[in-house]
């Protein structure tokens, strides 16, 4: 399985295992990872999954779609390479991603 | 302070209860934790059973919150199909429905809502159905079909939904609302005029203002003595909190919930309540209640931070969700007691609409298919400053000017 490591706004590291083709919003719910709330359950409802995707891994990521897009585009802590992880499918390609969290999902 | 043979007992296993067990060990609970729930699935996603899951858009697998190995992985003792019947305050111990004896140093009660029962002859038929839960979902997937005629009493965010889902799955629909327009008790005349035009465009019945006598074999009759077809009946006339077990103990208010505080945190001390069956501080400085899964999420959360000793998280803005057809709802903030409303966008397709206060803050944000919107509304609210209302308004003007500050 992809191993994606993600990064705690405090810094803590987290390593899981993470299945293909689910997202790495419930790579992160399954294996408890602090950080992302995902209150609406990965229906791009709510930009509370919202990660900072490493710069080496922006072209494996892909970019955001436009509802995405439009989710993120009042997010409090948005950067250039902000996604909202329940879009962004677990492949093959992606073992290894690295993934930071804001200081604040709301 | 908590140590490893302090026992937190979470009753109620939806969205409130999986959560609080998640943060209780991301926050560092040292001691067990016990799950205990009356279903006997694992804890899963409710708002799809409305929507994907009743359109056959779901699976078993992606409803729950999290996997089985979850609960064992974070030492989460889960009991399902186990229902809890009375507490015992002072020897602080539950009793379960097989008479078990189950002690505890936390409560957290997370009994969810129950649907709402109205005294109408014939409401007990075995043709008329609610939705709270999955098993009452899949009792109405099973009676929907092309064909089917679906009859909702209420026209609530529940009934417009599952409107929408058998009109999809190829039923006729006939909504019946006694009010005068469709999500009276929850949305703006703006949004309930949108909404409303959406259903009559798909083809739903949409009747207002109209009272209901009883619902008969193969009909509903209606105060007129009219009578509307009716294979299958959905009541959906509201939420109750569900406190019973909270009543066996004197934690329950009279007119129904049970009070918590910003932790979350009831009158006894020993005991949380969090999800919709509470009755919680709100913004503004009001009280009461608010039936959505980010409110649950938050006061799991508070719940849990209130236990573990950690400062109590900054509060949310509440929001909520509705997908109906191709259409996608998102409410932030509340919009009652709102001085003016501004519209920003109305289209055939999209809306937004935002509540100011008397100060010109926003206090709330309705947004149909127009995320940018909700998504500066609800940043704007979380600001809590005064905005140029006539530049909301206006389309044209940038709304990133307005949400930065």
């Amino acid at each position: 399985m992809p191993k994606i490591t993600y990064i705690e706004h405090n810094g803590t590291e987290h390593v899981v295992d993470v299945a293909i083709g689910q997202t790495v919003m419930q790579g992160a719910v399954d294996n408890n990872v602090p950080g992302i709330d995902a209150d609406c359950g990965g229906e791009c409802a709510c930009a509370t999954c919202h990660v900072f995707v490493d710069p080496a891994w922006e072209a494996k990521t892909g970019t955001a779609n436009e509802q995405e897009a439009s989710m993120l585009s009042f997010a409090a802590t948005k950067q250039d390479n902000s996604r909202l992880s329940c879009q962004i499918e677990v492949t093959a390609a992606l073992d290894g991603l690295v993934v930071r969290m804001p200081e604040a999902q709301h | 302070m908590a140590d490893a043979s302090s026992r937190v007992v979470v009753v109620g296993a939806g969205h409130g209860g999986s959560n609080a067990v998640a943060f209780l060990r991301q926050y560092g609970w040292p001691g067990e934790i016990l799950l205990v729930g009356d279903e006997p699935i694992l804890p899963y996603h409710r708002p799809p059973l409305s929507k994907a899951w009743l359109k056959g858009e779901a699976t078993a697998e992606s409803l729950a919150l999290r996997p089985a190995d979850f609960y064992p992985k974070q030492r989460v003792t889960l009991r399902l199909g186990t229902r809890v019947e009375a507490i015992d305050r002072a020897a602080k111990a539950l009793r379960l429905a097989d008479g078990e004896s189950l002690a505890y140093d936390h409560l957290i009660l997370a009994t969810g809502a129950r649907a709402r029962r109205i005294p109408l002859p014939g409401a007990d038929a075995p043709h008329v159905l609610t939705l709270r839960n999955a098993a009452d979902a899949d009792a109405l997937k099973a009676a929907i079909g092309p064909g089917k005629r679906v009859v909702v009493i209420g026209a609530g965010w529940i009934g417009l939904e599952v409107a929408a889902s058998a009109r999809a799955l190829g039923a006729e629909a006939c909504v019946l609302e006694a009010q005068d327009r469709v999500l009276a008790r929850v949305a703006s005349p703006g949004l309930s005029a949108f909404v409303d035009a959406a259903h009559r465009a798909h083809g739903v019945d949409l009747r207002l203002k109209v009272g209901v006598e009883a619902i008969e074999a193969g009909a509903v009759r209606l105060a007129d003595g009219s009578r509307v077809p009716a294979d299958l009946v959905l009541l959906g006339v509201g939420a109750a909190a569900e406190d019973s077990l909270a009543r066996t103990c004197g934690l329950a208010e009279p007119t129904g919930g049970i009070r918590v505080d910003h932790n979350a945190c009831t009158a006894d001390p020993a005991i949380h309540a969090i999800g919709d069956c509470t009755i919680r501080p709100l913004p503004g400085g009001a009280t009461g209640r608010l039936e959505s899964v980010p409110s649950a999420t938050e006061q799991a959360k508070a719940a849990a931070a209130h236990l573990c000793g950690k400062p109590a998280p900054a509060p949310e803005v509440p929001w909520f969700w509705s997908d109906q057809y191709e259409l996608r709802i998102q409410v932030a903030g509340l919009a009652q007691g709102a001085a003016r409303a501004v519209t920003r966008l109305r289209t055939t397709d999209k809306l937004s609409v935002f509540h100011l206060d008397a100060m010109g803050r926003v206090q709330a944000v309705e947004a149909v298919s127009s995320a940018p919107d909700f998504m500066a509304g609800k940043r704007l609210i979380g600001l809590g400053k005064p905005v140029d209302a006539a530049a909301l308004a206006d389309p044209a003007q940038p709304l990133a000017a307005l949400a930065v500050g």
